[in-house]
Order: structure tokens, then C-alpha cells, then sequence
């Protein structure tokens, strides 16, 4: 790991202020995946603002019938929450599918949703890899991309983003609320929030240098019955080859959000359209514009067989 | 070369093959401000571990595991990936089982910390410490610490009722192999005691009616 100097924050606006201020600032959160990447020095933050003391740890009802999740919210927490677990069932379950029991205590709702790729280049400092070094080139074009994306993609990155929480947030069309360094709040809507590569696949997410996740904010509930499916190498505690969240509604309706196909979570009008017509619908307007490589070509099918299922699953 | 679960290139991946709530009194933690300037700034941080207050001056880069193992001689907690994958370093910190390894002392400055020597010793072994050694729940024991850390956590959180992956009804929280099997597949252990160690957590839960 490389030095920094660390600094506890003492208010949001104060730990944004700092991070735009303070040259190779960062904030860390659960460190999960921040001092996973700082030891293998694929980050290298030179100061680092702990904002783990943040009062930001609340789930709270909004005036909207929906509820605000603190950015500090731990996995477990958020997973836990009785009225997540009645109203989001499908953020309980893609919250379970992910990491392990530790690794969910320390896990925060904001870490987790800029958590970085899994892509095996962007580990392996031997290898070009546009997104760790921006125009270096990239590794997995014509390497091992079993796990990585066919949605979305771009010539310069064909990296997925990995989390599971994510696309059951992406299926609820939550919005990420935000403070800037000169304290200016906002609010992104999910779809809005990771970008796609195109040819600054360095850039992750709408943030602005310094600004800092407050809360994300679900809409109120959908009702209807939630599924997350997630299909893996091995049973428990590994990333997705492919997941799918659902919410079926009751007159044949339903919305779909994709994960381990894309650089952010998946979710296409067009398939949530095709609905009423079945889980080949669904797939076919899902994976329209597909680009696979010879590795991954497979998730095509893979996603189709899941939706099936889930199908099956929720009309039986 | 092959690539690990986790997205990691190695030649042989840790993974490679196979797949007691402490009390909350907090100790007053020591004051880390900002340091000076300067990149090796050295910060103060007060931890109470098993009971027994530390207070420490630390490169803030130590990770808790290296606080533990090096600083303090606490070698109890393992260190195999140092990545968060095997679950090793397991401890538990305000009550809550976490990996080591991949959190930072200084984050947890006035904060309670209990390793495996503190669940039980020798002479006095916690229940799940018995259990292990009764229903030989480890070969080389090398991920035993974590894997009792763990266990004494996963039992707390289902008795919490925080629900899992392979949780049928997540309103209906209840103990089964299978919940456990779930909630302990982050502690891998390369010698495959895995039945063994179900076993050992069976009998602690009062399950073992056979
Ligand atoms: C072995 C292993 C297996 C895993 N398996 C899965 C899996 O199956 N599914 C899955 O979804 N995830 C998985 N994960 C990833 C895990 O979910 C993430 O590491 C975790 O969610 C990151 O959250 P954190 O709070 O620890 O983030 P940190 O590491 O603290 O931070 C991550 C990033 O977010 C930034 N950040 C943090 N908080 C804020 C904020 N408030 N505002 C702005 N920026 C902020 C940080 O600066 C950093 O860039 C796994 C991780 C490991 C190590
Ligand atoms: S796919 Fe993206 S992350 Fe992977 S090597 Fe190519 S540029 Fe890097
Ligand atoms: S040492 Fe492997 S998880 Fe921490
Ligand atoms: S007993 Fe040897 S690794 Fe588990």
C-alpha cells in the first residue's frame, strides 16, 4: 500500500470540501473494496477521509411513501430492514446474494454501488488495461472475458459492474442523493448514475470530483412479487455470471434489471414492454445489440434460461 | 494461470479449488485529527480487545489483522488472503463479525474488538471452541479461528432474525444446516472440515437432538 494521511470527516459538506480540496483525496467507507485495491496499489488515493462517523447510517420514511437509505447503511442492515424486507424484497435478496456474511457488515449502500469491476486485467497490473491506465489499451478484448460484459460496451472496455445491489436499485428506480464540495445537493436517478465506458472507461459514475453520496431514496412500493436470481460458479459467495431482478405485477406486467451483462445495472423499456408476452420477449428486447466474444457469448443464452425460469417462478 | 471468483489473475488463487455480541461500553477513542503534513504521519488510536484497553501509535495503513498479529501479538487471527476471500481473519468488532484484513485500525479507533483468544482460552473454552474440538470440526486448524469467530456471529445473527440467501421466507428467520452452510461460506477452509464444522455449530445451537 502506498501512504496517505487520514482524516476523520466531521460533516458531509465539510468531507466533500476536503476531497475536492485535498489532491488524490478519497472517501472510504466499509474499505472493502477500496484497501482491496490500494494493497494491490491499483488505487492510490494519497489521503484518505474516513467517513464512517457520518450520521448517515438511517433508513428513514420520505414523505412520498418511499424511504431514504443513509449512504453508511451497512448490507446487512439494509437486507435486515423489516420494511425492506415487505415492500423491496428484491433488494433483501440481491443484498444476500452478494459477498459473505462479514463482508455485508462492513458494506455500505454508497461502497457498494461504486464498488469497481472484477475484470481480471484491471487486477493484473502486467496487463494494458484502458480503465486502470487510461490509453494503455485493453487486455480482456482478446484474453479471458468469460465474466465480462455484452451489453453496453465499448471498444475501449468490456467490463461489467459487479454488484448485486445495484440492479435491484437500478429495478426500483431509486434516485442517489449527493452534496458537492460547495454544498449543493442533488439528486441522480439510478439509470443516470453509472456510465457507460465509451471511451473514458476510467469515469465510473455521474459524481463530480469531491461530491459525496447522502442517501438513496426508493420510490414508494410497487408491490407485486419480487424475484432476484442469481446464477454463479458456485453456490454461495461468488460474483454472478448473470443476474436478474423482477417485480411481477399481478395484470401479467413486470420490469427486469440485469446484472454481470453490462457496465451498470441493466434495465431496457423495451423488455419491461414485452412483459405480458413472456420470458423470450423479455430476452430477446433485454440482449438486442448484443456484442460477446468468443468467452462470453454464452450469457446470451444464460439470461434467456433465467428468465425462464423466474417465469415459471412467479406465474406457477 | 487461472482466475479466481473474485476477479483476481493468479497462478493459484487462495480459492483456487474449492470452494458473542461484546458489550457496548466504548472506550474513549484517541483524538485522530487530521496529522500534520507529511505522508508518513504516524495517528493514535485506542482499541479495547478482549476487555483490555491498547492505545496505539500506528501507520495508518495498518490494517486491524497487522494491529492484531503484529502489534499486539494477538496471533490467533489468521492471515491467508489478506482480501477479504477466505475469511481467516475473521473478528468480531462492536458485535458484528468482520474481516481483518480489509479494514483499517484507525477506523475502528474506540472501538471493542474480540478475537478467538477472547471468546475462551485453554482452560476455559467457549462452547463453540469445545464443539470444534469435539466433533473435530478442523485438520490443520489454521482457519479455525475465523471459522469460530464466524460461528459464534452467524448464531447471534439468526437469532437476530437477519435473514440469508437460502432464507425461504425472509419474515421467517430460523436455524437449519443449510442457513448455516450459507452464512459460513465466507470462511473457506482448504482442508474441507466443512462437515465436521456444521456439526460442531449444530451442537452450540442445541440442534444436535440425535
Ligand atoms: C471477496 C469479495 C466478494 C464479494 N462479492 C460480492 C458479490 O457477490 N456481489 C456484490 O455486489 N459485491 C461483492 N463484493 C463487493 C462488496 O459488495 C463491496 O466491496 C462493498 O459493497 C463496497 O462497499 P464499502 O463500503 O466497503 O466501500 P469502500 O471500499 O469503502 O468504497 C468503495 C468506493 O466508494 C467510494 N465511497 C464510499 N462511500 C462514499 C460516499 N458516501 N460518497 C461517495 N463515494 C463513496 C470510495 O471512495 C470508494 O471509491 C465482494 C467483495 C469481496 C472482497
Ligand atoms: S475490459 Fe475494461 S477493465 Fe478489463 S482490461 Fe479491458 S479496459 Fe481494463
Ligand atoms: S485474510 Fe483472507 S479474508 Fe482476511
Ligand atoms: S482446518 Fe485446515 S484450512 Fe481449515
Amino acid at each position: 500500500m502506498k501512504t496517505f494521511t487520514y482524516e476523520r470527516a466531521e460533516s458531509p459538506a465539510q468531507a466533500a470540501a476536503a476531497a475536492l480540496s485535498r489532491p488524490g483525496a478519497r472517501f472510504i467507507a466499509g474499505g472493502t473494496n477500496l484497501l482491496d485495491l490500494m494493497k494491490l496499489q491499483i488505487e492510490t488515493p494519497a489521503h484518505l477521509i474516513d467517513v464512517n462517523r457520518l450520521e448517515l447510517d438511517k433508513i428513514e420514511a420520505t414523505n412520498e411513501g418511499g424511504l431514504r437509505i443513509g449512504a453508511l447503511v451497512r448490507n446487512t442492515d439494509l437486507a435486515a430492514d423489516k420494511r425492506v424486507r415487505r415492500d423491496y424484497a428484491v433488494l433483501s435478496r440481491a443484498l444476500l446474494a452478494g459477498a459473505s456474511g462479514q463482508l455485508r457488515n462492513k458494506a455500505t449502500t454508497a461502497g457498494n454501488l461504486l464498488q469497481r469491476t472484477r475484470c481480471p486485467y484491471f487486477y493484473d497490473t502486467t496487463k494494458p488495461c484502458n480503465k486502470r491506465k487510461p490509453g494503455t489499451g485493453c487486455a480482456a478484448m482478446k484474453g479471458i472475458s468469460r465474466n465480462l460484459a455484452i451489453m453496453g460496451t465499448s471498444d475501449a472496455c468490456i467490463a461489467t459492474h459487479p454488484s448485486d445491489m445495484a440492479v435491484a436499485m437500478r429495478l426500483l428506480d431509486a434516485t442517489v442523493d449527493t452534496v458537492a464540495p460547495n454544498g449543493t445537493k442533488r439528486s441522480i436517478p439510478i439509470a443516470d448514475f453509472h456510465r457507460l465506458p465509451g471511451d473514458r472507461p476510467e469515469v465510473e459514475s455521474a459524481l463530480a470530483p469531491g461530491e459525496l453520496i447522502l442517501s438513496v431514496t426508493l420510490p414508494k412500493p410497487i408491490g407485486g412479487t419480487h424475484i432476484y436470481r442469481k446464477v454463479r460458479d458456485r453456490a454461495s459467495y461468488a460474483f454472478a455470471l448473470v443476474s436478474v431482478a423482477a417485480v411481477f405485477t399481478p395484470d401479467k406486467g413486470g420490469r427486469f434489471a440485469f446484472g454481470g451483462l453490462a457496465p451498470k445495472p441493466w434495465r431496457v423499456d423495451a423488455a419491461d414492454a414485452a412483459a405480458a408476452q413472456g420470458a423470450k420477449a423479455v430476452a430477446e428486447a433485454a440482449l438486442s445489440g448484443a456484442r460477446t466474444t468468443r468467452d462470453n457469448a454464452f450469457k446470451k443464452d444464460l439470461t434467456a434460461r433465467t428468465l425462464a425460469s423466474i417465469f415459471a417462478e412467479a406465474r406457477a | 494461470m487461472t482466475v479466481g471468483n473474485f476477479g483476481v489473475v493468479t497462478r493459484r488463487t487462495v480459492l483456487g479449488a474449492s470452494a458473542a455480541a461484546c458489550a457496548t461500553s466504548a472506550i474513549p477513542r484517541a483524538q485522530a485529527a487530521t496529522p500534520a503534513k507529511g505522508d508518513d504521519a504516524m495517528v493514535p488510536v485506542a482499541l479495547r480487545i478482549n476487555g483490555k484497553d491498547h492505545h496505539l501509535t500506528l501507520d495508518p495503513r495498518t490494517t486491524l489483522l497487522d494491529t492484531l498479529r503484529e502489534h499486539l501479538r494477538l496471533t490467533g487471527t489468521k492471515k491467508g488472503c489478506d482480501h477479504g476471500q477466505c475469511g481467516a481473519c475473521t473478528v468480531i468488532v462492536e458485535g458484528r463479525r468482520i474481516n481483518s484484513c480489509l479494514t483499517l485500525a484507525v477506523m475502528h479507533d474506540g472501538e471493542e474488538v474480540t478475537t478467538i483468544e477472547g471468546l475462551g482460552s485453554p482452560e476455559k473454552l467457549h462452547p463453540m471452541q469445545k464443539a470444534f474440538v469435539v466433533h473435530d470440526g478442523y485438520q490443520c486448524g489454521y482457519c479455525t479461528p475465523g471459522q469460530i469467530c464466524s460461528a459464534v456471529a452467524v448464531l447471534d445473527e439468526i437469532e437476530a432474525g437477519i435473514p440469508s440467501h437460502v432464507t425461504h421466507d425472509l419474515n421467517n428467520v430460523a436455524f437449519s444446516d443449510e442457513e448455516v452452510r450459507e452464512r459460513m461460506s465466507g470462511n473457506i477452509c482448504r482442508c474441507a472440515a466443512y462437515s465436521n464444522i456444521i456439526a460442531a455449530i449444530r451442537d452450540v445451537a442445541g440442534e444436535d437432538k440425535a
